[in-house]
Formats: C-alpha cells, sequence, structure tokens
C-alpha cells in the first residue's frame, strides 16, 4: 500500500472541497471495497478523508412520501429497517444477497454504489486493463480469456465489467434518487439510472461524480406496494457475485418493473422491457437484453435471465 | 490478559521474507501493464495518534495510516488471536467486533477506529474460563487446525445476535416476522468464515448447541 495522508472531516460540503482541492484524494467511508484496493495497488490515494464523522448514517421520511438513506448508513442497518422490510422489501432482499455479515456491517450506502466495477483482471495487475491502466487492453476479451461472470451487456471493446453491487439493482428497480453536495456546497439529485456511466472509450469513468463531489444520500420515492422479489443466481450458495440477478416488482394491476444485475456495468432496466411482462419472460429478455454482445463464455447468462424471470413469475 | 507475546526471527519469518523478495523481483516485469501514476502527494502525516479500547481497556497507539485493525491488534498489541487468513475480506479469520459489530478487521483501517470499543477472542474467554461458545466448538470438534476458529468463534456470537435483533438474512422467509434460528439461517449468515479443514458441520452443531441453550 502507499503512504498517504488522512484527515476526518465533520461537515459534507467541507468534505467535497478538500476532496476537489487535495491531488491524489479520496473519501473513505467504510472501506470494504476501497482498502482491498489499496493493498494491491490498483487504488493508490495520496489523502485519505474518513468521511464517517458526517453524520450521514438516519433514515428519515421524506416529504413526498418516501424515505432519505444517509450514505453512511451501513448495508446491515438499511435491511434490517422496518420500513425498508414492510414497504421496499426488494431492497432487503437485493442487500442480504449480497457480500458476508461482516462485511454488510461496514459498507455504507454510498460506498456500495460507489464500489469499482471490476473483473479478474483488473484485480491482476501482470494483466492489461483499460479501467486500471487506460490504454492498455482489455484481458477480459482477449483470445482465451475467463469471461464467464462478465458483462453481456452495455459493455464496450474497452470493458466488459460488470458492477457486482445487488443494493443498486434493488434501488434501480425502486426508482432512487442519488443526492450528492458539490465542491462549490451545491447539492444535486441525479437518478440512479443515470449514475453510473457505460464503459465507452473510458472505462476508467464509471460514474457521473465530478471531481470532489460527495454523495450525501439516496432517497426512494413512495412505497410502490406490489410483491417485491430479487432472485440472485450464483456458483455457490452464498458470498459470491451473481452471474445474473433479477429484482422484480409485480403489482395486482398487471403492471410490473424488472431490473437485472450481473449482466451490465450497471443494473439494468429499462421502460420498454416493464411494459413487456404481460407477453412473459421471453418478450421481457428480448427487449432488456436484445441488443447483447456477449462472450462465448457467458452467452449463458441471456437464457439464464430469461429462466430465472419465468421461474419468478411462475411463484405463486 | 495473556502477557504479550516476544517476536523472534523463526524458520517461518524467515520464509515470508524470501517469498516477500522473490514478488518484487518478479513485480518488476509487470511495469507495463500497470501504467496508472500515482497522482498527488500526502498533504500531511503519516503517521496517527489514535485511542482503541480493546477487549475493555484503553490503549494508546501511535500507527502508519496504512495499518490495518488486524495488523495494529497483531503486531502492534501483540494480540495474536486474531488471524491473518486472505488479509482482503475473504476468508472471516480476522473478525472481530467493534463496538459490538462483527467487522474483517484486515479491511479496516485502525485510524477509523479512533475512541471505538474493539472485542477480539483474546476479551472473549480464556482457556481456563471459557465463552459458552468456545466450549461448544471444544466439545464438538468445531475444528481441526484451529486457524480459522477466532473468526468462526467470533462471527458465531454475533450471527445469535444478529438473528436476536432481527436482522434479516438472504434465507429468510417472511422479513417481518421473527426470524427462526434454523440451520439454513446459521449457514447463511456464517459464509463469510471459511475453514479449509471442513470443520462446517461441528462448527453448526456448536452454534446450535449455544444457541438452543441460551433458549432453554
Amino acid at each position: 500500500m502507499r503512504a498517504f495522508s488522512y484527515e476526518k472531516v465533520t461537515d459534507p460540503a467541507q468534505a467535497a472541497a478538500r476532496a476537489a482541492e487535495v491531488e491524489g484524494a479520496k473519501f473513505l467511508a467504510g472501506g470494504t471495497n476501497l482498502l482491498d484496493l489499496m493493498k494491491l495497488e490498483i487504488e493508490r490515494p495520496a489523502h485519505v478523508i474518513d468521511v464517517n464523522g458526517l453524520g450521514l448514517d438516519e433514515i428519515t421520511e421524506t416529504e413526498e412520501g418516501g424515505l432519505r438513506i444517509g450514505a453512511l448508513v451501513t448495508n446491515t442497518a438499511l435491511s434490517a429497517d422496518a420500513r425498508i422490510r414492510r414497504n421496499y422489501a426488494v431492497l432487503t432482499r437485493a442487500i442480504a444477497a449480497g457480500a458476508s455479515g461482516q462485511l454488510r456491517n461496514k459498507a455504507t450506502t454510498g460506498g456500495n454504489l460507489l464500489q469499482r466495477t471490476r473483473c479478474p483482471y483488473f484485480y491482476d495487475t501482470a494483466q492489461p486493463c483499460n479501467k486500471r491502466a487506460p490504454g492498455s487492453g482489455c484481458a477480459a476479451l482477449s483470445e482465451g480469456a475467463f469471461s464467464r461472470q462478465l458483462g453481456v451487456i452495455g459493455t464496450s471493446d474497452a470493458c466488459i465489467a460488470t458492477h457486482p453491487s445487488d443494493m443498486a439493482v434493488g434501488m434501480r428497480v425502486l426508482d432512487a434518487v442519488v443526492e450528492t453536495v458539490t465542491p462549490e456546497g451545491m447539492t444535486r439529485s441525479i437518478p440512479l439510472e443515470e449514475f453510473h456511466l457505460l464503459p465507452g472509450d473510458t472505462p476508467e469513468r464509471e460514474n457521473a461524480l465530478m471531481p470532489g463531489e460527495l454523495i450525501t444520500a439516496v432517497t426512494l420515492p413512495a412505497p410502490v406496494g406490489g410483491e417485491q422479489k430479487y432472485h440472485k443466481v450464483r456458483d455457490r450458495a452464498s458470498y459470491a457475485f451473481a452471474l445474473v440477478s433479477v429484482a422484480l416488482i409485480r403489482q395486482p394491476d398487471g403492471t410490473e418493473r424488472v431490473a437485472l444485475g450481473g449482466v451490465a456495468p450497471k443494473p439494468w432496466r429499462s421502460a420498454a422491457a416493464d411494459a413487456e411482462l404481460s407477453n412473459g419472460a421471453a418478450a421481457v429478455m428480448a427487449e432488456l437484453l436484445g441488443g447483447a454482445r456477449p462472450t462465448e463464455e457467458n452467452a449463458f447468462k441471456i437464457t439464464l435471465a430469461e429462466r430465472t424471470l419465468a421461474a419468478m413469475l411462475a411463484e405463486e | 490478559m495473556s502477557p504479550p507475546i516476544e517476536f523472534e526471527l523463526r524458520r517461518r519469518t524467515l520464509l515470508a521474507g524470501s517469498a516477500a523478495i522473490a514478488m518484487s523481483a518478479a513485480s518488476g516485469q509487470r511495469s507495463a501493464a500497470q501504467t496508472v501514476t500515482p497522482t498527488g502527494t500526502p498533504v500531511g502525516p503519516e503517521s496517527t495518534a489514535v485511542t482503541l479500547t480493546v477487549n475493555g481497556e484503553e490503549r494508546e497507539l501511535t500507527v502508519d495510516n496504512r495499518t490495518t485493525l488486524l495488523d495494529a491488534l497483531r503486531e502492534q498489541l501483540k494480540l495474536t488471536g486474531t488471524k491473518k487468513g486472505c488479509d482482503h475480506g475473504q476468508c472471516g479469520a480476522c473478525t472481530c467486533t467493534v463496538n459490538g459489530q462483527r467487522i474483517n478487521s484486515c479491511l479496516s483501517l485502525a485510524v477509523m477506529h479512533d475512541g471505538d470499543e474493539v472485542k477480539t477472542i483474546e476479551g472473549i474467554g480464556t482457556p481456563e474460563q471459557m465463552d459458552p461458545m468456545q466450549a461448544a466448538f471444544v466439545e464438538n470438534d468445531g475444528f481441526q487446525c484451529g486457524y480459522c476458529t477466532p473468526g468462526q468463534i467470533t462471527s458465531a456470537k454475533s450471527v445469535i445476535e444478529e438473528i436476536r435483533a432481527g436482522i434479516p438474512s438472504h434465507v429468510t422467509g417472511n422479513l417481518t416476522a421473527e426470524i427462526a434460528l434454523t440451520d439454513a439461517e446459521i449457514r447463511e449468515r456464517m459464509s463469510g468464515n471459511i475453514c479449509r479443514c471442513g470443520a462446517y458441520a461441528n462448527i453448526l452443531a456448536a452454534i446450535t448447541q449455544v444457541a438452543e441453550g441460551d433458549e432453554a
């Protein structure tokens, strides 16, 4: 790990200003992804700004009847909150499907969204990776590469990594909005749909935040009700990234919403696919994954996603 | 508390040192792939004074900012009960509790825990006065080599507390009902602790015995 200076901050706007001012500064919240990457020197901050003293650790009700989740609310606290369990069950289900008990106790709401979109080649510093070392190439797309876990849609010739968060998939199907503060002290609301960027030619840029900009909260609209489910398919029963995950909300009137995890650099959802749900899983996936560009190794994810949704729709 | 362990150069330490040198030699070939240059330089001190309450005792120490909570416990406070396995949050050997919650101490910096209460396996029980969970691991043969055991025991105690606190898991059925202390719940919640000897069945038996004993 590279040496770094360290400071604690107590005010969100001050934190953002400081991060913009100091070259090579990084925010530190739970640290579960950042420290992992710092040990491998994939992340090399010169200055670490510990935001754990900002007090953004409460879940409060909004005027619109929704919930405002502070950026520092832990995954455990969020999944266990009685209001979330009752009215946003898909979010509890998604969080509980991710990571381990120890990690969920440290991982925060803001940090979970900001965990790096990644693949095994991003972690292997002996391999080229356009995300880690822009312009060096993509080892995951090279001859004989292992790409079984990786993305099938929204990817590019530069990068096929997936965003591994389950929480974000649950939030996406709930139409969550990310709230931030900029280094100038202005606040901004970014729909989660627009928060994560597709890799294109710049896979090192993963989200819409400007330098120094800090997530302060995630807001959920008023409860939408319906039957809420999250199914995660993975290579072992627990503590593994998704091959495919499906978040589903079904309403008594037949309208439904679907978001996918494990297939793209961001939670994957479209209004056109939502509208197809009455026509069955195949119609939904034709719309949602119609533009997929899988590798030979991960083409199975398209079939798997369709069958996972079909199984969920067939459940009583 | 047990007296601190004095470290000396042993064969194992020497081998680890040699391996590190071998690895750094190999990494010279990697520079082509790793072209990211670090931006900026530290703008302040690279070490920090912190006060931790460890197993009820206040400890003041100065740590390099890079020091993980795990390394502070083991290398500075000489509390070697907490183990280093993968050092990346994947194996759970380093599990200890901070302010009552279990975490991977390898993925947390010591400087983040100024003023926090840390509990390690040394604070859970001693050979003379074992915690009921430790006694149950012994009784049920919940280990073979024992390396993962401090983390397993720490996690196991937290798992029972988390179920009683109503924190749902991936296998919880009704999210608004009381959570049942089933084998499936325990297995799922213990998935962050790996045991390479494969003592899982006996670990489960030990945890179940303690949980049922609490209820009786």
